[in-house]
Formats: C-alpha cells, structure tokens, sequence
C-alpha cells in the first residue's frame, strides 16, 4: 500500500523515504507560528536559559490577536513585549492585529501544500486545508523548536472522513464539522491526522475547507488534512504563496488503513446545533427549537471569517435581530473585514442590528473584558463551548454555522435558518 | 501522605487554566485551577498528589499553563485512560509525569477521591494503600522517559548543548 498524505509530508520533512503508524522521527520545520499570549512572552525566557537564538528568522510568523484589544496594563505589556522581541529578533513575517493567526497566516501567503509547520496554538491544525502538515504544540515545546528548528512525532495513522454528495443550500462545513464530533466525539481523533477527502470537501471553497481543518482539533486529531487541488493552488497564489512545483506529489486521497474510515453523506445532512457544554452534544438544529438565548456571536477563527460573513448577511439582509438580543460580530481579520465592507456585506449586518468587535479571538478566548455575564446564553460560530470558556462560569454556549447563528439572532429562539430562507 | 484527586467529567483547559486569569502570574492563574468543578482543589493540594481523571484529559488548547499550574501545585502524576494530545506533549516538556492507564482500571472500586496513594515514577505504579492495591501503568518509551527525568524539554536540552554544543 502507498502512503498517506500525513506519511508523504511527514517522510519528506525528516529526510526518509517512508515512514510507518506508530514510527517516531524527528522532522525539520518548515514554519513556526506564534500569537502574543503563548509565544515570545513564554519562549523568550527559555531560549535566555538555553543562551539560543531563533534557528532561523524567516521562518517564523508572529501574529497578535489575543489579547487584541489590550483591555489593562498587563495586556498593553504583553503586546509591547511581543513587538520588541520581534524587533530585536529580526522577525519579519509579524502581523500586528491584522486578524485571528490561523486566517491571517495563509491569507499572507505562509502557507502551501508539502508543508512541515507548528503553530502555538491549538487550532493549528487549520493549516491542514492547504496540505500542510500543521498541528499545535505549547510554548516550551516552541522554544525548542525554534532553538533547534525540529520537533519529534510519532507517525499517525490517518482516519479518514469521506463525504460523498453536495450540501443542500445553508448547510456548511461548521455543520459538517459539528456532525462529525457528534459521531466520534471529542476524543474520537485518538490524536492521530485526519483526512477529510471525497467529492462533498472537493467542491468547498478554502474558507470552508478551513473550518473544516480548524476543527479537527475538537476531534482530538493532531491535524485535519485536505489533500492539496486546483482551488488549493489557486487560493496560495493569489495569497502571494509560493507553490512547489511538487505538490500534485502530495494530491493523495487515500488512508492505510480502511478500518479507520468513516462514511457520511452530505445530501442528507441538516443545520447542526452543539449543546453546552462540549461540541459532541451536536444534533439537527430542529431538535433545538424553543430555546431562548442573550447573545449571538459571529467570531473566531472557526466562524468569522469572509464567507462566514456573507453567509451571515444571506440571512440578516432585510431583516432586524430580535428584541432583547444582542448579536456580535468580531470579523476573522483586517482583510476579511475590508472585503466584507467592499461588498457592503458589514452594512447589510449594521443594519440588522450588529455590533462590531475587533478583528481578534475575542470573547471566543474569553481573555477580555468582552464576556458573557452569569447566567448568559450564547449561539455562536466559535468552534468551543466548554463550560466558562466564554465568560461566567454560569454561561451557557451553543455552537451552530453562521447561517444558523444569524437565523436564530432574527427570531430570538434557536432556529433552523431554512425555516427563514425557504426551503 | 500524598492524596488521589479522582476527578469527574472531561477536563478541558479552560478548567485548568481558565482564560480570563491567563495574563495574570501563574501563581495567580493556581488559585483558579478546577474552580469550576473542585472548588476545593487549589486550596487542598498538596505536593505529591496525584490526579485521576477520565478520558481525553487536557482536551482544548494548546495553553501549556494547563500542565503548568499542576505541576506548580505540588501534583506529582496525572493518570488518564487518554489525554489530548496537546496537553501530554506539553506535560512531558514540562517534566510532569502523564500516565496512560487501563480504561478498565477506572472500575476499580478502592480508586475513590481522597484515597491514600504512594506513586513511583520509575516503576509505572500507582499504590492504594488503603487495601494496598497496586496498579500498573503504561510506561513511556525510553526518550520520553529520559525527558522527564531530565525535567522537561528546557533541562533536557541544557543537558544536550552543554554536550554538543549551542546550535547558534
């Protein structure tokens, strides 16, 4: 048997010809991705300890969006810390509250198919969507990466997510997603790579994709893989990426193993809803209806991005929020933002009655003063409803796809956005 | 005499290492470790306790604070059927030890909260001794094994610099 995508990069990026489930090597890294809260505040003391310097500056992106706004002297500190060792270290790849790191990163071209790349942040495994072998790891272990600029794994099997068929009309990737962690739950990625292949995933667009990669790491897989196509290609370009001439070497749409597979069909699937308080509580939005809540949240790497927007403004243009409901809107970045505005997507969710939070993680980290209060219920695009995550320890969130978000912001009760859009 | 902290449901980072304490020192952060479902815990720790916790422990981000903060209060093991994988690289480079055990283990009826316990690294082993029963953990392979002792990734790659000299 060949190998699989996961085996292909991971063979490649520590210099053999093949590697086997289970085989622990040690791989050079491509690209190491650091925000504000785990990066230089937490290595920068480590590589004093180890008197090591960062084994090579431009592989390194460095983004804030954590504690974007600074909201108290300890945030602004963090900031200023982060801008300065990007100064004295001669990071040039530093994008400073531009948006959310995992959009930001390939939307200024880092990433492509083939690629080896840590990022210190759980929803690392973003980069999936472009082929990339991305997964997230914490900040001691960044420190020894990037005074070494390699890292040991152990070889993963790949668990196969096939989709056949299309998406019927307002049902997404996030639905896609929360269906999945319905099915094999939260642990159910047993941290080997997940591929996500068939003819459904094929014909997503790379946001969607991305949602999709996003959150594999609330599957428990180290990466959620997409092998790499036309769209993959085209997207990377234009993002002012360099595409190796190589990466129809890494198109492979297979798993070793054919137990690990799992079937799902697109064609049959509805608006999914993930009750408090884990993202394996999911089920048809229509079993969900009746239920009042305080806050809707369009945020987050996982639900803000461009194409959230739009599918959010689908739902909201001509209409109001609801009485007594608050719906807001931290776009995924600076860029996404600009777009939405061009295209009068922001104006069309003003007018509903949204309000704007800044282009960063937001109350989806729940590290400012933007939070939920005690007792608050929250219908949000975010990828994680764990109980406190998102304010008081008596909040309350649920998870659902821009669409579904928008749809229940206009009713005031969960909805099934189809019951507003026609069927 | 070090404690078992069985604890309950899925332990996810935000419990650990709540995000709202995640700019404040670590010693702060401490005090909020499982507030929101012990809110015993950070008061009551004590070094060389070991904690018990079901599957998928450390399931959420990659905050290495969640490992951090057990490490800093005193916690000598965690014990889990199955740990996310972020949480246990992060426990290993930071020297504190994270044991895989039986799922059928868990069933074992002396494995309650507040059991008297004596835990030896080396040997894999967690002891009861109240009805001195002993159970056996999967042990790591060897390199794992010899981070840990070194006490974590910084340590260990002390250890190698000052052997093969700085990479810069």
């Amino acid at each position: 048997m060949g190998s699989t995508l996961a085996e292909k990069i991971i063979a490649k990026a520590s210099g053999r010809e093949s590697v086997s489930p289970g085989e622990f090597v040690t791989c050079a890294v491509d690209l190491a991705m650091m925000h504000d809260s785990g990066g230089p505040r937490r290595v920068e003391p480590i590589l004093k300890r180890l008197d090591a310097k960062v084994w090579d500056p431009d592989k390194v992106v460095l983004i804030t969006d954590h504690f974007v706004p600074p909201v108290d002297a300890m945030s602004a500190a963090i900031l200023d810390l982060t801008r300065k060792w990007a100064d004295a270290n001669g990071i040039t790849n530093f994008h400073d509250m531009q948006g959310i790191c995992h959009v930001v990163l390939p939307e200024r071209g880092h990433l492509s198919p083939g690629m080896f790349v840590v990022g210190g942040d759980s929803h690392s495994p973003t980069g999936g969507a472009f082929g990339a072998y991305m997964f997230g790891i914490g900040a001691t272990e960044m420190a020894g990466v990037l005074a070494t600029g390699s890292i040991w794994i152990q070889t993963p099997e790949t668990i196969l997510m096939s989709w056949k068929n299309q998406l019927p009309e307002y049902v997404t990737a996030k639905d896609m997603m929360l269906a999945m962690c319905g099915k094999i739950g939260m642990g159910g990625g047993r941290y080997q790579a997940i591929q996500y292949a068939g003819e459904t995933i094929r014909n997503l667009p790379m946001q969607e994709r991305m949602t999709l990669s996003n959150m594999a790491a609330e599957l428990g897989a180290q990466v959620g893989l997409i092998a790499p196509d036309d769209i993959t290609v085209k997207y990377v370009e234009a993002a002012g990426g360099k595409v190796p001439e190589t990466w129809r070497d890494f198109q492979i749409e297979a798993a070793e193993n054919p137990n690990n597979n799992l079937y799902f069909n697109a064609e049959k699937l509805s608006p999914q809803i993930a009750a408090p308080h884990s993202p394996a509580n999911a089920d048809d939005a229509s079993e969900f209806c009746n239920i009042g809540f305080d806050v809707a949240y369009i945020g987050a790497c996982t639900g803000a991005k461009y194409i959230d927007l739009v599918a959010a403004a689908e739902v909201l243009r001509g209409r109001r929020i609801a009485n007594g409901i608050t719906l807001k809107v931290a776009p995924a970045s600076l860029r996404d933002q600009n777009r939405a505005k061009d295209d009068g997507i922001m104006q069309v969710l003003q007018d509903a009655g949204a309000e704007f939070l800044s282009n960063s993680c937001g109350i989806c980290a729940g590290y400012g003063e933007d939070r939920l209060g005690e007792n608050q219920v929250c219908i949000s695009s975010t990828a994680r409803n764990f109980k406190g995550r998102m304010g008081a320890q008596t909040s309350a969130v649920y998870l659902a796809s821009p669409y579904t978000v928008a749809a229940s912001a206009v009713t005031g009760t969960l909805t099934d956005p189809r019951l507003l859009l026609g069927e | 005499m070090p404690r078992l902290w069985r604890l309950e449901g899925t332990i996810d980072t935000d419990v650990l290492a709540p995000g709202y304490y995640m700019k404040s020192p670590l010693s702060e952060l401490a005090t909020h470790c499982l507030e929101a479902v012990r809110s015993d815990f950070s008061q009551s720790v004590d070094q060389g306790d070991v904690i018990l916790a079901n599957a998928n422990m450390g399931v959420g981000s990659s905050r290495e604070q969640a490992a951090e903060v057990l490490k800093y209060l005193g916690i000598a093991a965690v014990i889990a059927p199955s740990f996310a994988g972020i949480f246990y690289r992060n426990a290993i480079n930071l020297g504190l030890p994270v044991f895989t055990i039986d799922e059928a283990l868990m069933d074992i009826p002396s494995l309650v909260d507040g059991a008297k316990i004596r835990f030896n690294f080396d040997a894999a082993e967690l002891q009861i001794l109240d009805d001195s029963t002993s159970i056996s953990l999967i042990p790591f392979p060897d390199f794992l094994k010899e981070l840990i002792l070194d006490g974590g990734l910084v340590p260990h790659l002390e250890k190698r610099f000052q052997t093969e000299g700085s990479p810069n």
